[in-house]
């Protein structure tokens, strides 16, 4: 385990502090100027990622919230039929589904083809290519690690809880507020981390919905390491992401602690 | 009117308004949350129909009439063939490999509270919170400066590391509420360590270890990003249509994904059956 994940990660940082080129060879040579470099060249990916995977896990937050309190608290027998609904469709290929969004997205596609012909759509409006588009596909990519943490935390809650409320004279919505939210939070905070992590990083949501001036730091990270074969520089922003991460994930943990993270 | 006809005399006129409101009130939640599910489907449902698609251009994105001739030569595309073969050979032996190793660990951690758990515990974090594009990276370097060529090999590889923290958390959460007394009874009884964990861990932990099995081939099958660092020239089905939509994807990538599909279907249905089964039969034992 140790070697598995430590040894790669330190290979990672060794090569950010490279010189050279693809050609002549890499040397190791503590060369910090990769990192400023990369900062100078590619901040802006950066912000798009932050913002883009941001605005992803609050709307997917916001989505899967009320579906799951739905299905935890009264879809009675068929709660595990519904739940498989909803995870059914994640078992087709990620790369697939976000082509079939862009099929439906398109300017003149299936959604709004139809609705510009019916003249209830201005001609020039399009999603495709926009950070909506970006965004509301990996609000749909990561999905399920919203919506199964945010349910298994609603469905531990002792439902006697709920009944004492009410007893007690709560409204249903003092019940929501009081009882069940709170009770809810544990998973609310795994969901947005489960889901925050890999929208931020994710580039293939980008690549085919999003436009020229969409990139995210993902696509910049994976051009420099395939394309322009600048594997100290790619390194070194790949190693600024990953320390952006853990930094954001250890304030999280201080916070609320590892048990609930990892679902314990 | 057919209301008032139906209408209950006794109850007051005044009680029907809030009650229908109400009702209705209690439509807007499901109503939603089967919005939500359609929403998850709409990208499935599309993928099936313009797997039916009588397209002649590169582009298969504009309805241009019914044909079967897409599922009647599925593997018409030989390297879109190929690139799944790939895949499902490269998923099949990394989801094993991480199955046996993150139900090691998962079990080791169970045991022992050893000073490494809370460290174990940190790389899991640490390796949900790496993401994808990096571990991709570091992987990539890694093997870059061992010169591992890249290919299959390390495809699996890569598949195995990123894999086995799904596995060790699915089978620990199967493990909590495990005795130890239970094996240490077998023990005591003479059996064998092996003995032991075929005859007693095993089976109780087994359902979570197949589900783990079988959401490791899932993430490895499925898997873009790290595979696209360390594949080298190898294609996977993944990196084959992503590398497609540059040129226009064949119909043929709708069908077999319709297939794949089918068989999550077929898999999930099976699993949800059998839980099913076992319930009703611990239910009727408890009973007797």
């Amino acid at each position: 385990m140790l070697l598995f994940f430590l040894l790669p990660i330190a290979t990672l940082a060794i090569t950010s502090l490279e010189s050279g080129d693809f050609i002549s060879g890499f040397d190791f040579t503590w060369n910090f100027g990769n990192y400023s470099r990369g900062f100078n060249l590619y901040s802006e990916q950066y912000l798009h990622a932050v913002e883009y995977g941001g605005s992803a896990t609050i709307v997917a937050l916001l989505v899967a919230y009320p579906a799951a309190y739905w299905i935890a608290f009264h879809a009675g027998p068929r709660k595990s039929s519904y739940l498989l609904a909803v995870l059914l469709p994640f078992f087709v290929s990620f790369v697939i589904r976000t082509l079939a969004w862009e099929t439906i997205l398109s300017d003149n596609g299936v959604l709004f083809g139809p609705l510009k012909t019916l003249n209830l759509l201005p001609n020039d409006f399009r999603v495709l290519a926009t950070p909506v588009a970006v965004t509301g596909g990996l609000a749909y990519t990561f999905f399920p690690f919203m919506l199964l943490p945010v349910y298994a935390s609603l469905e531990k809650i002792d439902r006697g809880l709920v009944e004492a409320a009410q007893d007690l004279f709560a409204s249903k919505f003092e019940v929501f507020r009081r009882v069940i939210f709170p009770l809810s939070v544990p998973g609310v905070f795994a969901g947005v981390l489960l889901t925050g992590i890999p929208a931020v990083a994710d580039y293939v949501n980008q690549d085919l919905l999003g436009g020229v001036g969409t990139t995210m730091v993902g696509r910049v990270i994976e051009t420099q390491f395939e394309v322009n074969i600048n594997y100290p520089l790619a390194a070194a922003l790949a190693f600024v992401f990953m320390l952006g991460l853990l930094a954001t994930l250890i304030i999280y943990q201080r916070i609320f602690g590892t048990e609930q993270i990892m679902g314990g | 009117m057919a209301s008032r006809a139906v209408a209950v005399p006794q109850q007051p006129r005044a009680r029907t308004g809030p009650t229908l409101r109400r009702r209705l009130r209690g439509l807007v939640l499901p109503a939603y949350a089967h919005l939500v599910i359609l929403w998850l489907f709409a990208p499935i449902i599309v993928m099936i129909v313009f797997g039916f698609n009588n397209t002649h251009g590169r582009l298969n994105i504009v309805w241009s009439g019914f044909t079967l001739k897409w599922f009647e030569n599925p593997f018409g595309v030989t390297a879109l063939t190929s690139a799944v073969t790939t895949s499902l050979v490269t998923a099949t032996i990394g989801a094993l490999i991480s199955t046996v190793l993150g139900t090691m660990i998962a079990l080791a951690a169970h045991r022992y509270s050893f000073r490494g758990k809370a460290l174990l515990d940190a790389i899991m974090v640490m390796n949900i919170a790496a993401s994808e594009v990096v571990m991709g990276a570091a992987l990539l370097t890694l093997f870059v400066a061992g010169n591992v060529p890249l290919g299959p090999v390390t495809i699996v590889l890569a598949q195995v590391m990123f894999s086995i923290p799904f596995v060790a958390i699915t089978v620990r959460s199967r493990l909590v509420g495990f005795e130890n007394s239970l094996e240490e009874s077998a023990q005591d009884l003479g059996a064998s360590p092996w003995a032991t964990f075929m005859l007693v861990t095993l089976p109780i932990i087994f359902p979570g270890v197949l589900a783990a099995a079988l959401l490791a081939f899932a993430l490895c099958l499925d898997d873009y990003v790290i595979t696209s660092f360390v594949a080298g020239n190898t294609q996977t089905f993944p990196l084959w249509v992503y590398g497609a939509t540059r040129l226009g994807v064949p119909p043929q990538v709708n069908v077999i994904g319709t297939f794949i599909f089918l068989a999550g279907v077929v898999i999930a249905i099976g699993f949800a059956s059998i839980q099913g089964w076992r319930n009703r039969r611990l239910a009727r034992e408890s009973a007797l």
